[in-house]
């Protein structure tokens, strides 16, 4: 067994329960039945994160037969139709199927142990709340199969993943093509809100003793955050779809504009539930981030309260910029102003938290281990994502840039390159912690390298067909646009961005049977979760803990300078 | 191995949480006024936009008794809430029924007036805007409340058979504040539909 790359003081010894998880020698059967029947927030957290990774690939695939398909001007590689699936299903699944699921699983895995809880508040709830977000995954992607469309060759989504009233409607999508996707975003988003409302109770109700609110990992702090935004945000999806369901097959009027009904209030009830559901799917990178910089910074984060503040001030204001996706649709002057203005208000607080990770850093002793790496770029990248976010904000601007590449350049930025480039760190730094191996780290500083060039490649030229005219979500475009050549470097970079990807799957099986043993803190870190064994016993503490600060670890490390002195 | 001290606690006094139930029906309380909310503003901005059809003001009647019941069943539950909490296991059944009778009534009327508006009135949800939000608003909150009555009716069952005891008080206090919440909203849906929108 080879050195952990920062060895754990004598002193912390005594204290990690060094108990060994009961070594499962059934059957396959047995073993696969324990899965399925489990109500284990770690168990469950796993397997949200492997759902997610699965659909991760799929999406991905389907991502790169949009880049195929657009790498040559009056390209037919794919039908327009085939297409129309294509990026319909890449946003859908992106968004349901890996954002929501592997966020919620990360939530579900270390909420409790970095509380100092057994499990969550309602194991059972968790268990419904995962395999109903399964099901819902698989429903929606039956729909390939499944049924008879328009051209008889399958009936995925095709209305794109905010599917639009009235192209929705019966008289527009005779298919079932919509009905899958009302249906599945309806079960997915009673999985969600069971999944919030677990993590609520469990945060406020079984924290363990000592931590107050204020002592709590600023990850279980932007949790919270998170699910009070998917309590008032999932609710209008729900009755979006159905609203839209009631149209389509009792004959209802929602968004038929034939008896007076509105396509403007489909738009505005969504877009209710897609903005808010932007940030709920950013705030777990910010808490990935505020647990991994200060660790590898070797400081505490800066400015505790201030983030506290910052992300219960984003969660708020988010609530109110919807209509920034709708500059384009005839809002009144004070409409647009009003958004404009509250889009811009939502940069202070996200501003106040780069500054805080900024100061974190410095003067730390930085360690560039591959969590690392992906956390500071994750710092530039989110960055930068803010900054043409807040350009697309500006409403005369926003007419011009409305649907075009632009668009989808500044959100894949927020996406990919803050979002995803934290799940990776997260993956990194927890790995070991679910697995008991840590990840190969050269391997790792590939994927990094690879996926930092690949992203960059893709989503900083993707700005510029975006300022050219390019709009979204065609599937060809005239030779003669001058559009050719940035799609061909794009779509490179969609390649470079598969062969990260690939990388990081095959440091994920390979570390699993033979990564270095991790031992319960490969990180000299400071949160509950790693004062357990790597994978932790099924009942999570041994004894339950008592904290006096925020970083009880190191208060065990240091025992002549701990933090409950300062706090 | 006694509670592992990481660092001895300043404060020896009990540990008090609020408990997961109360959270949970709250947050729960939250995602469904979301879900209201959304339903009564597309109610209020349809109002007045009807190409044909009948109209609010044509064919709604007050249904003041089905209200008054629904509205005092929350006092009910309340008794019934009090009673379990101080041990009378008799008097809480008793309160329980009451309520579960007065939701019933309620919900009799609803769909008393809802056949009057089908077969007299020919108004469905494939009318016209009023017909479509109409029956999706007020059959939304009834929904929720038939499925309040299931929850209702299940806890009288135990209580009959005599499995409730006074150790249950905290989740049928859980359950009732649920039932309040049904009502809460439908003082919210009784405005909207029937006074605002007549």
């Amino acid at each position: 067994m080879a050195t952990p790359s920062v060895p754990i003081p004598n002193r912390v010894e005594g204290v990690v329960d060094q108990t060994p998880p009961r070594t499962f020698a059934g059957t396959y059967l047995e073993v696969i039945h324990d899965w399925v029947v489990t109500v284990d927030h770690k168990k469950i957290g796993i397997m949200y994160i492997s759902y997610a990774l699965i659909f991760m690939l799929v999406a991905g695939i389907e991502a790169l037969m949009i880049r195929a398909q657009l790498f040559f001007p009056e390209n037919h590689l794919i039908s327009p139709f085939v297409f129309d699936r294509l990026f319909t299903m890449h946003g859908t699944t992106m968004v349901f199927l890996v954002g929501m699921p592997i966020l919620l699983g990360f939530g579900n895995y270390l909420i409790p142990l970095m509380i100092g809880a057994r499990d969550m508040a309602f194991p059972r709830l968790n268990a419904f709340s995962f395999w109903i977000s399964a099901f819902a995954g698989l429903m929606l992607y039956f729909s390939f199969i499944g049924g008879n469309g328009l051209t008889g060759t399958g009936t995925a989504p095709d209305v794109a993943w905010f599917a639009y009233a009235p192209l929705t409607e019966r008289a527009f999508s005779p298919g079932h093509s919509t009905d899958y996707w009302a249906l599945a975003l309806i079960a997915s988003g009673i999985g969600s809100i069971g999944t919030a409302i677990n993590i609520l109770a469990t945060v406020f109700s079984m924290r363990c003793k000592g931590m107050t609110l204020f002592r709590m990992p600023l990850l279980v702090w932007l949790y919270t955050v998170v699910s009070g935004m998917v309590l008032i945000t999932i609710s209008p999806l729900t009755a979006c779809q159905a609203m839209l369901t009631i149209d389509r097959y009792l004959g209802g009027h929602f968004f038929d504009t034939q008896a007076g009904g509105s396509a403007i209030l489909w738009a505005h009830f969504f877009w209710i539930f897609g903005h808010p559901e932007v940030y709920i799917l950013v705030l777990p990178a910010f808490a990935f981030a505020n647990e991994i910089i200060p660790v590898f910074s070797r400081k505490a984060i800066f400015g505790y309260p201030a983030m506290v503040a910052a992300s219960v001030g984003i969660g708020f204001i988010s609530l109110g910029v919807w209509a920034h996706h709708m500059f384009t649709m005839g809002m009144t002057s004070f409409g647009n102003a009003f958004f404009t203005l509250s889009t811009m208000l939502v940069a202070i607080p996200t501003g106040i938290k780069i500054f805080n990770w900024l100061a974190t850093i410095w003067g730390g002793r930085v360690r560039f281990a591959t969590p690392m790496l992906f956390a500071v770029a994750f710092l530039f990248q989110f960055l930068i994502a803010g900054l043409t976010g807040i350009m697309l904000s500006v409403s005369p601007w926003n007419w011009q840039l409305h649907n075009s590449y632009f668009v989808i350049a500044h959100f894949h930025y927020v996406l990919v390159g803050a979002i995803v480039f934290m799940i990776f760190s997260a993956i990194y730094y927890w790995y070991p912690k679910m697995t008991g191996r840590m990840l190969d780290e050269r391997l790792g500083k590939w994927h990094f390298w690879l996926m930092l060039i690949g992203f960059h490649l893709t989503f900083d030229v993707m700005h510029i067909p975006g300022l050219l005219g390019m709009p979204r979500q065609i599937y060809t475009y005239e030779a003669d646009r001058g559009w050719a050549i940035w799609n061909q470097i794009v779509s490179v970079g969609g390649l470079i961005q598969a062969i990260a990807v690939a990388v990081l799957v095959y440091n994920l099986v390979h570390s699993y049977f033979k990564g270095r043993e991790a031992g319960p803190d490969p990180w000299d870190a400071w949160t509950l979760e790693w004062s357990t064994h790597s994978p932790p016993p099924a009942y999570n503490f041994a004894s339950d803990p008592v904290v006096a600060s925020r970083r009880p670890l190191w208060d065990l490390k240091h025992p002549e300078d701990p933090d409950s002195a300062f706090e | 191995m006694g509670t592992v001290p990481l660092e001895h606690i300043e404060h020896p006094e009990a540990w008090k949480l609020p408990s997961r139930g109360y959270v949970a029906m709250s947050s729960l309380i939250i995602a469904e006024s979301a879900i209201f909310t959304i339903f009564v503003v597309a109610y209020l901005y349809y109002l007045g936009r009807d190409v044909s059809g009948p109209t609010p003001r044509e064919v709604l009647e007050l249904p003041i008794f089905g209200t008054v019941c629904l509205l005092s069943s929350s006092f009910f539950i309340y008794l019934a809430e009090h009673a379990i909490t101080v041990g009378k296991m008799g008097a809480f059944t008793l309160w329980w029924a009451v309520t579960i009778v007065l939701g019933l009534i309620f919900i009799i009327g609803t769909g008393v007036e809802w056949d009057k508006l089908i077969t007299h009135d020919h108004l469905t949800i494939a009318t016209n805007l009023f017909g479509t939000t109409f029956y999706s608003l007020v059959g939304l909150h009834a929904s929720h409340v038939i499925i309040g009555l299931i929850m209702l009716l299940i806890t009288l069952v135990f209580a009959l058979t005599g499995r409730l005891n006074p150790t249950h008080a905290e989740r049928v206090k859980v359950l009732a504040l649920y039932w309040h919440f049904v009502d809460a909203v439908w003082v919210v849906v009784f405005t909207v539909v029937y006074i605002v929108g007549r």
